[in-house]
């Protein structure tokens, strides 16, 4: 009976861990799509280090397209100010998005950016950009939200166009 | 615990018998009653989509309820009818075929028996919730299963418990093995269904607690604020898609892998020879679980994934076609220049070859991953999963039924009928599948109540096929049934050609099965 007993811990030991491990798969992914660049995950770093250590290439000139997407039980108008820009790799731009409340009540959203090709992605940083926090806008205000990035001059040469999309997401919390 | 072993006792009277019965042969009918009730339910709820799908047009139930046809049908049948239907033929064979006299902890088995009728309890009666069943299809992908109304919870819970269940019957089967083997059956000596059993509870215990885990981050990214799966909170609705099929795909090995042992068991007896490559089939069982647990992005081929990753799930799941390669052909010669006769188990079991491996083909054809583009979430998926699933698992699983019914019930079953019931069968569940091929490659999707008229032909043919074969399944029930109330006895090894420890007992078998431990040769 005991050698039963040693046997049913040590497999339900498996079970546990493997319930465990489906947990892990998550945070797993994560630092997957980071190294590889996979999902679209853009990088972020500080507007004055991306000055120092990138020298703009002023002989490429890359497209990047700008994109807004609204999830469907999102009512605010939502759209970038300018649809395209030609950008050296290496140089710092700016441009920005522009939101509108268009509801009776204050709501909260948050935007979750995606960049097509995946390859571009890695090479595409952002150091400041509305999607790195939650948005507020009272009942019918109207607000610039601000983007600013730069594309790393090691971008591969058969990239000529970077696609940008946000998604904008309701997380107002219920009034409870 | 031990005293069980010991004193020779009879079952007890009454219902209560079976409400508190640890007797592996108890719980093993059980278990078969269970999955009958199930595989029936779940084929109503077939019919339901057959039905609609005769004619194009929305005739007799309105989307919603269809979706959640679907998607019940493919929960009921494959945790209510296939899983358990496996289970209850552990339950009854392993002790038989491994020289034990009962399972190694067998009030657990009681507790995982009786979880399922409550888990599936509970699954149904959301239909009768605002907003009725699940209608995101059974792999419950988000953010589309999260709008499922009140019934939510309930089919969640449903999933826990049947999972649960599962896993205390997998550590069951597993200690059983390990430790009750009678004295001289080394590993390698254990007849095959014991070995795939073997493997099989191991993906279950691997695995399960995984789609434990898949379901609790919906609960909770419902109820609980989380956002695992949900993009606004940082989260990502394709991470479901990986962690289900880590476990979706090794789940679709447990539902093939014990057919797998149990057609090595039925040639040998019908050929009047020994299996052929006894040890390159263990092998062969041990790779594909192996494999089982690399491939599981090939089912979502489509969501964007990176080329090198399209390479490396598309090449890791063709290399199962040669593990899976190896068994059919040592089937075949086991069959080869052997004295063949075709009763009822053996038509089965032939069957389960050659229509499993259509199944075969087509999944080889899905694993393409430029071509699964266009097959993805067509009927072609459906012709696929229900070749390897009805005539591949439950096929088996009759198969299984009607070679060892004469053993537990001590009646030879009517042969005439048997063999009726495989042609009607046979016929009729090509009929029903194959056309599904034709359609999908034309571009039919899944899941969809409705369709364009171009579809129409095909569609009306394989909704015949599909109603032939449902009723074709009411008389497997009269079979049983006739079998366990009387009929031409039945001698212990029962088939002339039959080997193992299982058919050294009498028919029935006494109730523990062996109190002295027989003698491995």
């Amino acid at each position: 009976m005991t050698g039963h007993k040693t046997t049913f811990f040590k497999i339900a030991l498996i079970s546990v861990a493997m319930f465990g491990f489906g947990y892990l798969l998550v945070p797993l992914y994560d630092v997957f799509c980071e190294i590889t660049g996979l999902n679209g995950k853009t990088g972020q770093i500080d507007a004055t280090q991306a000055t120092a250590v990138y020298q703009p290439d002023l002989t490429r000139t890359i497209t990047v397209q700008f994109i807004a997407n609204h999830n469907a039980a999102m009512p605010w108008e939502f759209a970038p100010a300018v649809n395209r820009l030609q950008v050296h790799p290496g140089k710092l731009y700016t441009t920005h998005y522009i939101a509108q409340n268009q509801t009776g009540n204050d709501m909260t959203a948050q935007a979750v950016p995606s960049v097509a090709p995946t390859a571009a992605s890695r090479y595409f940083d952002k150091t400041e950009c509305f999607c790195f926090s939650q948005q507020h806008l009272k009942a019918g205000a109207r607000k610039q939200m601000p983007l600013q990035f730069v594309i790393d001059p090691k971008i591969p040469d058969r990239i000529q166009t970077v696609t940008l999309a946000y998604s904008l997401f309701d997380v107002t919390q219920p009034a409870n | 615990m031990s005293t069980a072993t010991a004193d020779h006792h009879g079952p007890a009277r009454g219902l209560m018998r079976w409400v508190t019965t640890t007797n592996h042969k108890d719980i093993g009918s059980l278990y078969l009653l269970f999955a009958l009730i199930m595989f029936l339910i779940g084929g109503a709820m077939a019919m339901v989509i057959r039905a609609e799908l005769f004619q194009p047009g929305l005739q007799l139930v309105d989307p919603q309820f269809f979706n959640s046809m679907t998607t019940v049908h493919a929960l009921l049948m494959i945790f209510g009818a296939v899983m358990p239907a496996f289970t209850g033929l552990a339950n009854w064979l392993i002790p038989m075929q491994i020289g034990a006299p009962d399972m190694a902890l067998p009030r657990l088995n009681n507790f995982s028996f009786w979880l399922l009728p409550f888990a599936f309890t509970m699954l149904l009666s959301t239909f009768f919730m605002n907003g009725g069943g699940p209608a995101s299809g059974w792999t419950l992908y988000p953010p589309l299963s999260l709008q499922m109304d009140a019934g939510f919870p309930f089919m969640i819970f449903a999933i826990h418990l049947a999972g649960i269940s599962s896993i205390m019957g997998s550590i069951n089967v597993i200690v059983t093995i390990l430790n009750m083997r009678a004295p001289g059956m080394t590993l390698m000596k254990m007849p095959l269904f014991v070995w795939t059993w073997l493997i099989t509870a191991y993906l279950l215990i691997a695995t399960m607690p995984v789609l434990a885990g898949a379901v609790t981050m919906l609960l909770t990214d419902k109820f609980a604020g989380t956002s695992f799966f949900s993009a606004a909170g940082g989260g990502d609705p394709v991470m479901y898609q990986h962690i289900f099929w880590f476990f979706g795909h090794p789940e679709v090995y447990i539902l093939i892998l014990p057919a797998f042992g149990i057609v090595s068991a039925i040639l040998p007896t019908f050929a009047r020879k020994p299996l052929f490559g006894y040890s390159s089939m263990v092998y062969a069982t041990a790779s594909i679980a192996f494999l089982s647990f690399i491939v599981w992005a090939h089912h979502m081929f489509t969501v964007g994934m990176p080329v090198v990753g399209e390479l490396f799930f598309m090449y890791a799941t063709m290399m199962i076609a040669v593990p899976t390669g190896v068994k059919v052909f040592n089937w075949i010669s086991t069959m080869w220049r052997g004295s063949m006769t075709f009763e009822t188990p053996m038509l089965f079991a032939v069957g389960f070859i050659i229509m499993f491996t259509i199944g075969g083909f087509s999944g080889l054809m899905l694993s393409i991953a430029p071509a699964d583009f266009q097959y993805h979430d067509t009927y072609f998926v459906v012709a696929h999963f229900h070749y390897v699933l009805v005539t591949g698992a439950i096929y088996s699983i009759m198969a299984a039924v009607y070679y060892w019914l004469p053993k537990w019930t001590g009646h030879m079953y009517d042969e005439r009928l048997g063999k009726l019931h495989f042609w009607i069968s046979t016929i009729s569940v090509n009929v029903l599948f194959f056309p599904q091929h034709f359609l999908g490659l034309a571009g039919m999707p899944r899941r969809i109540p409705d369709y364009s008229v171009q579809f129409a032909d095909w569609n009306m043919i394989s909704s015949l096929g599909g109603f032939v074969f449902g009723l074709s399944q009411l008389m497997f029930v009269w079979i049983i049934f006739k079998a366990i109330r009387g009929g031409r006895k039945a001698t212990d090894q029962v088939w002339e050609g039959a080997q193992g420890l299982e058919w050294t007992l009498s028919s029935p078998p006494p109730y523990h099965s062996f109190n002295q431990p027989p003698t491995v040769r």
